[in-house]
């Protein structure tokens, strides 16, 4: 039984076929990244993937489980998390509440429990904020703790957003461009983390890239696009060599 | 058949000026992407001008429309300059709020004016009273004269838009303001300028309108009417608004003959939100999604 | 300056921070409960406007400070607790069981506003909101069978449990009562998961949905808990004013209900109260300085004019509000003299049309 799956999807707005029946499948532990020049399609399969666009081809199987018209909440109930390429974050709450959000699929209170603010509600508070403060050691963000997400820079928020879907406790972690608009510093950081994450907390990871030093660095497998299509799939130094990757990216020798 | 005939034209003719309206806060959410829940009592203010130059001052019919146009005009850039400009920038709701605000204002206001004040006052045409024929059918030279200058209105502003530099800039500034001002676009103009527009074309409304609900510092309230026209017709779409009034217009005509009393006072709002429900888009509007 | 030294979790949960507040929340509810003492029936009557009218702003304040969505029909659900107590207790029905009805009924009628409020934002859902406040106030005036049309209701005095609820103290106590369970049960989901939530889908309804928050049955929660808020001051407002009818309740009256929000200062709960005191009181300062003003000005239309400059002034100077302007004076005493210019400015923004991006 496959971990992740993503069969013969596609979609097209209009006449573009922005993603043109695309396959692949990602196993249980690894890192899997999709790669491929600008408009590739890549975060669009991105959002095909968390259904907030509805394909008009293809199936989504998550541990045999078929995705493709669930509703975007239930895949996070699912396990599946991811961060976006523009950073959703709640501008107007803290660090914290952003994070404590994340937490949302594992509540266990009910309506009238939290309008009473019943002891178990409060025992059940106390147990999110001990496993957001988890998250909150590994990615250093004590400090910004109880800043508001609108005053932060950039650099900190893609962390915060990184945060925020670990702290739902995913069981597949999707990252689109992890590393764009950070400087060396907080990209070395941020593959420190990938690394952690793949390998001490055993999540598994699924990631849109462009840069290629951190591809090589962290991933086991990558997906090479061009135009919406697969144009190669293998490890990382496979896939650089690859001359249909080399073609797409720099273009032919006349 | 005559009577439908006659229910046609009324519905049309009070079509014509909930039209007007709609087109007035259509451009003015084209531009700028904010409502202005003012439109109806900048009708009513223009309405109180035009009345003025006839009744005190004494000019002609025309020249009481191109006065209160002109005025008007001037009132909406002062308060887009004054009032909006100061909160360009913030989310739709605030400005919404702040429109709100300049309509209490604006009601309050005609009511301190000495020769104003609460009281109603008839509105003289050069076509009040005066009926044809049309085989069987009478038609009221009122509701022509107000079909007829609402559509002249409709198409000058077409070729407007269509065609003059300042129609294009206003499309420019309605999408991206930001990338309007780098293109050399006066942004905080051409609002001030879609401001006078609007402002000018809600004049023509309330002058359109007078004949029929007469001039008083509450004639405004039909102007909410205007909302589930441009609803109907597409919020964004100057078509919409237009298509979106007639049909409103049609649909109170039709519920006033046919359906129990007070049908036709909610017969808009029950529209609206139907449409809503189904299609808020509306007839003309477009659907988009966030990218993300 | 006040340092907070923080020793464990439970101490983020708690309602109060610190001992000061502590301190002063306890002489203003001390003050509260020795009113009818020291105020006259007039002082007692703003009281309980304030009072009522801030259990509706906190169920504004629910709906658009912490879910982001707008309201522009709000009087609807007033006329419905309203009307609902009237009919129960019309017919015998004791007011611990009425109050909680009205609640209940409103909470329906917002509930089902919550549904087409799913697919509609800004402009539309502020649209759907006031065509639905029309069409309630249409209905309420047609079904004379069961309303009395235009000729309204009466109501009596409250009951409960045998005391009279009637007279000024005892009718303020139990509005002060509903309005401090009103805040507590705010503040409650405020520090819950349902809270959260609903801060989440104010912020970005996409990334809300993608951690796991069903945007359905948070927003139709949201309004249908701002409703039953709203119906219990309705409940409470029909008891006041004795006789209500349909012409109570327009779209005016919504305008008002939600400037309780916009000038108390939206997404604070202070601001639903404070808000609530400033448009009760408001009035009454008009008409003092009414007669120290020439007659044409000191006539029907100084209110509205008064009120849209307020407005108007609020949203340019203060968008922040009342409270905000509380905040703003607060901090400078509390760090002078290092108060910085600036500390509270939001970011400008270019509009961006939401409608292509």
């Amino acid at each position: 039984m496959s971990f992740f799956k993503v069969e013969n999807l596609g979609i097209h707005f209009g006449g573009v076929v922005a993603v043109d029946k695309v396959s692949f499948e990602v196993k249980r532990g690894e890192c899997y990244t999709i790669i491929g020049p600008n408009g590739a399609g890549k975060t669009t399969i991105f959002n095909l993937i968390g259904l907030i666009y509805p394909a008009t081809s293809g199936k989504l199987f998550f541990e045999s489980k078929e995705l493709t018209n669930m509703a975007p909440h239930k895949v996070a109930d699912l396990g599946i998390a991811r961060t976006f390429q523009n950073i959703e974050l709640f501008e107007h709450a803290t660090v914290l509440q952003n994070l404590l959000i994340g937490r949302h699929r594992h509540r266990k209170t009910s309506l009238w429990q939290e309008l009473l603010f019943t002891p178990s509600v409060r025992a059940a508070e106390l147990a999110q904020r001990e496993a957001v403060e988890k998250v909150i050691d590994f990615l250093d963000l004590a400090k910004v703790r109880d800043s508001l997400v609108a005053g932060l820079p950039y650099g900190v928020r893609k962390v915060v957003e990184l945060g925020r879907a670990l702290a739902t406790e995913p069981r597949l972690l999707l990252l689109d461009e992890p590393s764009s608009g950070l400087n060396p510093e907080e990209t070395d950081d941020m593959a420190f983390w990938i690394e952690d994450i793949k390998r001490h907390l055993g999540v598994t990871v699924l990631m849109v890239e462009h840069d290629m030093n951190l591809v090589s660095r962290v991933s086991d497998r990558v997906l090479a696009l061009n135009l919406g299509a697969v144009i190669a799939e293998g490890t990382p130094a496979e896939v650089q060599a690859h001359p249909a990757v080399i073609e797409a990216y720099l273009g032919k020798t006349a | 058949m005559n009577q439908a005939l006659q229910l046609l034209l009324a519905g049309v003719a009070q079509g014509c000026v909930y039209a007007l309206v709609a087109l007035g806060f259509v451009l003015i959410y084209k531009a700028t992407e904010t409502v202005n829940f003012a439109q109806g009592d900048l009708m009513m203010l223009g309405g109180f001008f035009a009345l003025t130059a006839s009744v005190i001052m004494g000019w002609p019919y025309w020249a009481t429309i191109l006065f209160a146009v002109a005025v008007m005009a001037g009132v909406g850039m002062l308060i887009e300059r004054i009032v909006l400009r100061p909160v360009l920038g913030q989310p739709a709701f605030t400005v919404v709020m702040i429109t709100i605000g300049v309509g209490y204002v604006l009601r309050g206001v005609v009511t301190m004016v000495p020769g104003w004040g609460t009281d109603t006052f008839t509105f003289p045409t050069p076509f009040a009273d005066g009926t044809f024929r049309i085989g069987e059918v009478i038609i009221a030279v009122q509701q022509v004269a107000v079909i007829v200058m609402t559509a002249a209105l409709v198409t000058v502003l077409y070729f407007f838009f269509r065609f003059s530099k300042l129609g294009v800039a206003m499309q420019a500034t309605s999408q991206n303001q930001l990338a309007a001002a780098y293109m050399g676009i006066p942004v905080r103009r051409v609002n001030m300028m879609i401001w006078g527009l609007s402002a000018g074309v809600a004049a023509f409304a309330g002058i359109l309108l007078a004949p029929v609900t007469f001039v008083h510092s509450n004639m405004g309230f039909i102007g909410l009417k205007a909302f589930p026209a441009a609803v109907v017709g597409g919020f964004g779409s100057v078509p919409g608004a237009i298509v979106g009034g007639l049909i409103i217009g049609l649909v109170e005509a039709v519920a006033g003959r046919y359906m129990p009393e007070g049908f036709k006072d909610v017969a808009a709002y029950v529209v609206v939100l139907a449409v809503l429900m189904i299609k808020p888009s509306g007839i003309f509007g477009e659907t988009a999604k966030k990218k993300v | 300056m006040r340092f907070l030294f923080k020793t464990g979790y439970a101490q983020d949960l708690r309602l109060f921070k610190h001992g000061g507040q502590v301190f002063w929340y306890g002489l203003l509810l001390a003050l509260l409960l020795g009113a009818p003492f020291a105020v006259g029936e007039y002082g007692m009557s703003q009281l309980h406007f304030i009072l009522i009218y801030s259990i509706v702003g906190l169920g504004l304040m629910l709906l658009v400070g912490f879910t982001g969505q707008i309201s522009l029909g709000h009087a609807a659900f007033l006329a419905v607790g309203a009307y609902t107590e009237a009919l129960l207790q019309a017919r015998g029905v004791p007011f611990f069981v009425s109050l909680p009805m009205a609640a209940l009924f409103s909470a329906a009628l917002g509930w089902i506003l919550g549904l087409p409020a799913l697919r509609l934002k800004g402009i539309y859902l502020a649209i759907a909101t006031f065509a639905f406040n029309i069409i309630v106030e249409e209905v309420l005036a047609r079904w004379e069978g069961l309303t009395g049309g235009n000729s309204g209701l009466h109501l009596k005095p409250i009951e409960l449990f045998g005391m009279d609820f009637g007279g000024d103290a005892g009718f303020y106590y139990l509005c002060l009562a509903l309005t401090i369970l009103s805040i507590l049960a705010l503040m409650n989901l405020l520090r819950s998961p349902t809270g959260r939530a609903f801060v989440a889908i104010r912020d970005s309804e996409i990334s809300a949905s993608c951690m796991g928050v069903n945007l359905a049955t948070y927003k139709t929660l949201s309004f249908a808990l701002s409703a039953a808020f709203t119906g219990i001051a309705g409940a409470l407002y029909a008891h006041k004013v004795t006789f209500i009818s349909p012409e109570q309740f327009t779209l005016l009256q919504s305008i008002e209900l939600i400037t309780i929000v916009i000038l108390g200062g939206v997404g604070f709960i202070h601001g639903a109260v404070l808000g609530a005191a400033f448009i009760i009181v408001l009035p009454q300062i008009i008409s003092l300085a009414k007669d120290y003003l020439p007659s044409n000005i000191a006539g029907s239309g100084l209110q509205a004019v008064v009120f849209g400059l307020v407005l108007i002034t609020f949203i340019i100077f203060e968008p922040l509000g009342l409270y905000g302007r509380w905040l703003k004076i607060r901090t400078w005493f509390e760090l002078f003299p290092f108060y910085r210019q600036g500390m509270f400015r939001r970011q400008k923004s270019y509009m961006k049309s939401e409608r292509l991006r």
